[in-house]
């Protein structure tokens, strides 16, 4: 501890201690314990009580003082449990004080309990002093067991966690206080207080109350997640039987909780040679209800070293729900069945039936879990993409009521009327839909796929987030159907999709809906992206109004829309898709350039969306050489720099910034951007063009945008414009032949600019520069000092813990200004 | 409503008719529309001798398969119209009406149109819902009115909505894309449709979305003989409109922004295509006009002129007609044709929901509601599902509502209650008994006093026999409760009598005193006793059987 929070100590403690004076609020308080726990993480805790005293007399006090305030009752639990956290320190506080704060003699028995905050601050505070044996015959000695078995059920659901946490903790820590070697094979070898706690969560688990169970079973859920100790075995020899006999039960109780149970029991490293758990789970699979076995099965399929046939139940699990939707549809597309067993689980079906919520939700949560599944590794082998691809059309197609059910399937019918325009399910099924495109199908579900998807684009019955997903599924699936190798086109299926879509794009671009025109342009963008190169999409493209109807979409009156209209007609313009002019008397008419138009929304748009999107199309056109800045390039730059700089948007600031880099990277002969992971550092430009570059720089006025914004409100701006700065300043190392102009009055006159900036005046503007200027004040800059500076968050200065302790001091010292002006 | 002259002047009708006052004037209006683009084209002669069964079975298809066509019908007149529209009598919404005393008859808001009802038939212990075209979106009118809904009988439930597949804000954003796609390309929109209802809608969506979609400088054409009316009457209805629309009249504002577009000459409306509408025609454009079966009315107009190229549009809005039916006679067509129908009544979903929050014990509705549509059979959803099923009937068919009307009623006047002295049977149930006479007038029942006996004015006149007997008669009491046989055999043994057997019967107990030859005949509203000639043991069983009950 420095000297000056040691000075400022006594104070604050002597302050928190007395009822009359305000309490800092929680977070300062926080930021207390925060500071403590860096100090007793360093060194030692008996010293730091030796050295503040009055931290001693503040846990001293604490439990004495009548009326205090709740929260620094907790705070001083808390500060307690951390200090004694290290042993020494817990023998030297064991005597009187520990006991007065943790024991009957402290808030314990008072009214001070009835706080939640109270009772969490006495649970956490054991939490961090329970770290070595003595903890454990102190807490004994407190009778402390019982207390923390009692607040499992506290009202308060966050004491009620830190319970269930802390008992788990206990248990071992009082196997692992064993210092000969591991604890005995069987349970009633454990030390009394692990006994205990056995025998307490046994009890739980064979209560028929329900909230008792579910506490049990998340004791058993931290510690099997926590513990990769051998006991862990014994452990679950012992309580698995009870744990199987909750599955016996109809229903099953706390459902959810035993869920936990068996994942984190099947994770466990210390149960991997323990088989049994394995057959629990298997029995689980079989008993849970659908929406519970969902969640299990997925956690096991995730898992490394699952038994495959366990695999494969609990897939035939996770697959039922879908399997049982494809039952109930005729002409469901694709090869019958899924790995689900013929005869679908009627527990399935009257799950799904029970309820519109439940089959909704039942549905969502299959579709959701097949979606994780699908891209990881250990997903099961082989993956039944096909039934799935039809399983997720057969979704889809009851949501739009085009599904036929099963003749005599009342699951069919009831599945119809509750599904018909369930805009969740539709999400979720587009969603799984979309993800199933990274592996391919055969060619006629790829087109009942596209069939699906053109429908849904098509109808106006889809609302906004379900037309966005259909979007973002279909150009999944576009761009899966990648180009047959020694073909420079798209597969017929595809070219007719195409041909249907452009129709419907140009539709969903009129829509008076703003978030689907935002959708269909975020679309537009993104599929331009991919296939620019294919001549048939540029065909199809050119030949529809969907470029013309992009462009006319920079006016409209949403500014998201207006961003996504600039990236897209950018895009466009880039891979040199312009619009041409509509309307039938201009047929073949000149091409309008778009810069103007482009540049005209950097400069006037009023919100900030379309003008971060103009300067990252203008960034992406330098980079890709586009045809209308390589008419001069200069002069682009210059524009849009003199328009970013007055721009009151800081990204829009900070893109400049990026433009400028590439700028500079380009006329430093420095194509593209650097890796950032490469090891060696980028070369120095020749001399020469350095000389070209900085003259480059200053005429496009580059330097005089990167110094202003230097000193820019916004950090990341000054940020970025610091690299930039010392990117030049590199580039030049070498370059000795250049006369510096250091003491020259040009660059007085910059310095004096820079420092009148700094100081917030920003009104001045630096006039022509000269390169040799521009080095020399980039050499007497402290850059790397400023850049320190910058990295610093910028409440650094007050997030010390001086200004803390000062901080926390004013306001009890404002009170006692008052209180004299009351005298 | 448009069929309202055929029932009033030709059926010999002499009734009243109950309608709400924009019903009226927005009815009167189309009806207008109608006769006059019947009587723009007048026909120098009728055919109908095709009519003949025998000769119509010969025609081509749609002719031969036209229903009843001998009960077809020419249009009706202005006249009649006028004559129609004098027999109603204007309701306001929540108004009660007396039907001849027999029942009460209320309109409320259905929330379709302005002005539009659903209707509560209530007697005194009965109460029936009819719901006609209802609709629960928050469009112009006011909302449903579904909280008088509930406790009801019977629901009857009709005018759903003729598409529901097509939800109307899916079908308004189709409406407006496909007009902003045409119109962008340098192309008419043609949109045929009646001169109110959802056009108001539409006119105000127009009004939000015509400067987002870069339209300000196309011109909007409403063509109608009664254009102006309609938009004027739907400014001045405040207290049918939606609550939103209400507060904007007190600003004072027009409730609805048509008046805006008109104003500021976006939107333009005129009588007819003749006159001023020539001159001020401009393309491209979008114009809204009837009728939308295309058959008549300036929409036929352009249908001819627009037709031939595919740069133009023509987008239904309305789902009366079959719009494959209406374009038949104008194939080859090159214009685009677009089908929006845009249907705000209640669809299967919001019918449900309905149901749910009214719960009716009985909900009787049209047969079709109760089965899929044969096109789609296997849309479950698209049929009124609820408990218990619905009863459902066929057109012209006459119906037994499930429930009967088992109670009445009746009115004691004041002075009769007054002289009533009710004695309490048990706490909270008291009885009098009432000497009065009822009387039935228009379905209303009133107990009245009984008139007083004429007092002898001095004996002019020789007193009938028959007048005294009224103050003659000692009115016995009125007895009440049941006899425990137990008890009362107890008590018979008490006063000395012997050898009592009791047998049960079917509706009660027979007590038979065996020595003293008597028979007690005890049934649930009768007792008997049975002794020959021996009044005086009578009398001493009768004063026992009545110890156990009470008199009043």
């Amino acid at each position: 501890m420095d000297p000056e929070c040691a000075q400022l100590l006594p104070a604050l403690c002597a302050a928190l201690t007395d009822p009359r004076q305000p309490v800092a609020d929680d977070t300062c308080l926080e930021k207390l314990l925060d500071w403590f726990k860096t100090l007793t993480e360093a060194g030692s805790s008996l010293q730091l009580l030796q050295d503040s005293p009055c931290l001693v007399e503040l846990l001293l006090q604490v439990p004495k003082a009548p009326g205090l305030s709740p929260r620094v009752l907790a705070f001083s639990l808390r500060l307690a449990g951390l200090l004694a956290a290290q042993e020494d320190c817990f023998q030297f506080l064991q005597g009187e004080l520990l006991p007065g704060l943790f024991g009957e003699a402290g808030p314990l028995g008072g009214a001070a309990w009835t706080a939640p905050t109270v009772r969490s601050g006495w649970i956490q505070g054991l939490r961090s002093l329970a770290q070595h044996p003595s903890a454990l015959h102190f807490l004994a000695d407190l009778g402390a067991l019982d207390t923390v078995v009692s607040l499992q059920g506290d009202s308060s659901l966050f004491v009620a966690s830190a319970a269930g946490q802390l008992l788990a903790h206990l248990l071992g820590l009082s196997l692992r206080g064993q210092a000969e070697g591991s604890p005995g094979p069987q349970v009633c070898d454990w030390p009394a207080s692990a006994q205990r706690i056995v025998g307490h969560i046994e009890e739980s688990l064979c209560s028929p109350a329900a909230p008792r169970v579910t506490q049990a079973l998340n004791v058993l859920t931290t510690t099997f997640g926590h513990c990769h100790q051998l006991w862990a075995q014994v452990l679950w020899a012992r309580l698995s039987p009870l744990a199987a006999c909750l599955l016996e039960k109809d229903p099953v109780p706390a459902a959810h909780s035993l869920v936990d149970l068996l994942l984190s029991a099947a994770r466990s490293p210390a149960l991997s040679s323990d088989r049994s758990r394995w057959e629990t789970v298997a029995q689980a699979l079989g008993r849970l209800s659908p929406a519970h076995a969902g969640p299990l099965a997925l956690g096991l399929l995730t898992l490394q070293d699952c038994p495959q046939a366990l695999s494969a139940q609990a897939f035939t699990v996770l697959l039922q729900p879908l399997a049982c939707v494809l039952k109930a549809a005729t002409q469901a597309p694709g090869p019958p069945g899924l790995p689900a067993g013929p005869e679908g689980d009627p527990a399935v079906a009257d799950a799904l039936l029970s309820s519109r919520s439940a089959c909704v939700g039942l549905l969502c949560q299959t579709l959701a879990h097949l979606e994780l599944l699908q891209p990881l590794p250990q997903r099961p082998a082989p993956w039944p993409q096909a039934p799935l691809l039809g399983a997720a059309v057969t979704v889809l197609r009851f949501c739009n009521g085009s599904a036929v059910p099963a003749s005599g399937s009342d699951v069919g019918g009831r599945l119809c009327a509750i599904l018909a325009g369930c805009v969740r399910v539709q999400r979720a099924a587009l969603g799984f839909l979309g993800a199933l495109s990274a592996d391919t199908g055969p060619p006629e579900l790829v087109t009942q796929v596209f069939a699906v998807l053109l429908d849904y684009l098509q109808s106006p019955d889809s609302s906004p987030t379900v037309l966005k997903k259909a979007f973002q599924a279909t150009l999944r699936w576009l761009l899966s159907a990648r180009t047959p190798p020694g073909c420079c086109d798209l597969d017929p299926p595809t070219q007719l999709l195409l041909r249907e879509l452009l129709p419907v794009l140009q539709r969903r671009l009129c829509s008076p809906c703003w978030e689907v025109r935002d959708s269909g342009l975020e679309f537009l963008t993104q599929v331009v992206g991919c296939w620019a190169g294919q001549a048939g999409f540029r065909h199809a493209l050119l030949a529809s109004e969907v470029p013309q109807l992009a462009q006319q979409l920079l006016q409209d009156p949403e500014s998201y829309v207006r961003a996504s209209a600039v990236t897209a007609v950018g895009q466009l313009s880039s891979r040199g898709l312009p619009a041409t002019p509509a309307g039938p008397e201009h047929p073949g008419g000149p091409q309008k350039s778009l810069l103007p138009e482009l540049l005209h929304v950097l400069a006037a748009d009023s919100e900030g969306f379309p003008r971060r999107a103009a300067m990252q199309v203008f960034t992406q056109w330098l980079r890709d050489g586009h045809a209308e800045v390589a008419e001069d390039t200069e002069r682009f730059v210059a524009r849009v720099l003199q328009a970013a700089s007055r721009d009151l948007d800081w990204e829009v600031r900070a893109q400049g910034l990026e433009l400028a880099r590439v700028f500079l990277e380009q006329t430093l002969g420095q194509p593209g951007s650097r890796c950032p992971y490469a090891v060696a550092a980028p070369e120095a430009a020749a001399p020469g063009r350095v000389a070209q570059a900085l003259r480059a720089a200053c005429r496009v006025q580059l330097v005089e945008f990167a110094f202003r914004a230097l000193f820019d409100y916004d950090r990341p701006v000054a940020q970025k414009s610091c690299d930039l700065l010392l990117f030049l300043r590199d580039q030049a190392a070498p370059w000795d032949s250049l006369q510096e102009a250091r003491g020259s009055p040009d660059v007085a006159s910059v310095e004096a600019a820079l420092r009148r900036w700094r100081a917030g005046e920003q009104g001045q503007p630096l006039g022509p520069l000269e390169p040799e200027a521009v080095l020399a004040v980039l050499r007497s800059m402290d850059l790397e000092g400023l850049r320190g500076a910058l990295a610093e968050s910028s409440d650094h200065v007050e997030r010390n813990p001086q200004s803390l302790l000062q901080d926390m001091l004013a306001t009890v010292g404002i009170l006692g200004d008052n209180e004299a002006d009351c005298y | 409503m448009m069929a309202l002259p055929y029932i009033t002047e030709h059926t010999g009708f002499t009734g009243t008719v109950y309608a709400t006052e924009p019903t009226v004037q927005i009815g009167r209006l189309l009806m207008e529309e109608l006769v006059n683009f019947t009587e723009r084209v007048p026909k120098a002669q009728s055919a109908s001798l095709w009519k003949n069964k025998d000769t119509q079975r010969l025609l081509p298809s749609p002719l031969k398969d036209a229903v009843e066509v001998s009960t077809w019908r020419r249009c009706y007149t202005m006249q009649e119209v006028n004559s129609a529209l004098s027999k109603i009598q204007l309701v306001g919404y929540s108004q009660k009406i007396e039907l001849f005393g027999a029942v009460q008859v209320t309109p409320l808001s259905s929330g379709y149109a302005l002005g539009s009802s659903n209707w509560i038939i209530q007697s005194h212990y009965e109460k029936v819902s009819y719901v006609s075209g209802s609709s629960l979106l928050t469009t112009h009118p006011q909302p449903m009115d579904q909280a008088s809904l509930k406790n009801s009988d019977v629901l009857v439930l009709t005018g759903l909505t003729q598409i529901p597949t097509a939800n109307p804000d899916g079908m308004v954003g189709e409406f407006f894309s496909n007009l902003a796609l045409t119109v962008r390309n340098g192309g008419n929109v043609l949109v045929p449709c009646y001169p109110s209802g959802v056009i108001y809608d539409l006119l105000e969506c127009l009004y939000q979305y015509i400067d987002s979609a870069g339209l300000s400088s196309i011109p909007f054409y409403f063509i109608s003989p009664v254009a102006n009316s309609s938009l004027e009457f739907s400014q001045i209805f405040a207290e049918w409109l939606c609550h939103n629309k209400q507060t904007k009249v007190y600003l004072p504002e027009p409730p609805f922004p048509h008046a805006e577009l008109i104003q500021t000459n976006k939107l333009k409306h005129y009588p007819s295509i003749h006159g001023d509408f020539s001159n001020d025609f401009r393309q491209p454009c979008v114009v809204f006009t009837g009728h939308p079966s295309l058959r008549f009315g300036d929409v036929v107009h352009f249908m001819e002129l627009w037709g031939k190229s595919s740069l133009n549009t023509v987008i239904f809005t309305e789902p009366d007609f079959s719009y494959l039916e209406a374009l038949a006679p104008y194939q080859p067509l090159a214009m685009k044709c677009i089908y929006c129908p845009i249907d705000t009544r209640l669809n299967f979903i919001q019918v449900s929901k309905l149901l749910k929050e009214v719960q009716p014990l009985h909900v009787v509705c049209p047969e079709q509601y109760t089965q899929p549509p044969p096109a789609q059979a296997h849309r479950m959803d698209l049929m009124i599902d609820c408990q218990p099923p619905p009863m459902s009937y066929r057109r012209a068919e006459v119906l037994a509502l499930p429930f009967k009307r088992r109670y009445e009623k009746i009115e004691i006047m004041p002075e009769l209650a007054d002289s009533l002295v009710p004695m309490e049977m048990k706490p909270g149930v008291s009885l009098a008994t009432v000497s009065a006479v009822l009387h039935t007038k228009d379905n209303k029942h009133a107990l009245q006093p009984p008139p007083r006996p004429i007092q002898p004015t001095g004996g002019k006149k020789r007193k009938r026999v028959t007048d005294d007997i009224p103050d003659c008669k000692v009115l016995k009491p009125l007895l009440s409760g049941s006899i425990p046989v137990e008890q009362f055999v107890q008590t018979l043994e008490k006063h000395g009598f012997s050898d009592i057997k009791v047998e049960d019967t079917a509706k009660g107990h027979i007590v038979l005193l065996q020595e003293a030859e008597t028979l007690i005949q005890i049934e649930e509203d009768s007792t008997h006793i049975i002794c020959d000639n021996d009044e005086m043991l009578r009398v001493r069983l009768r004063d026992l059987v009545l110890k156990f009950l009470q008199k009043f």
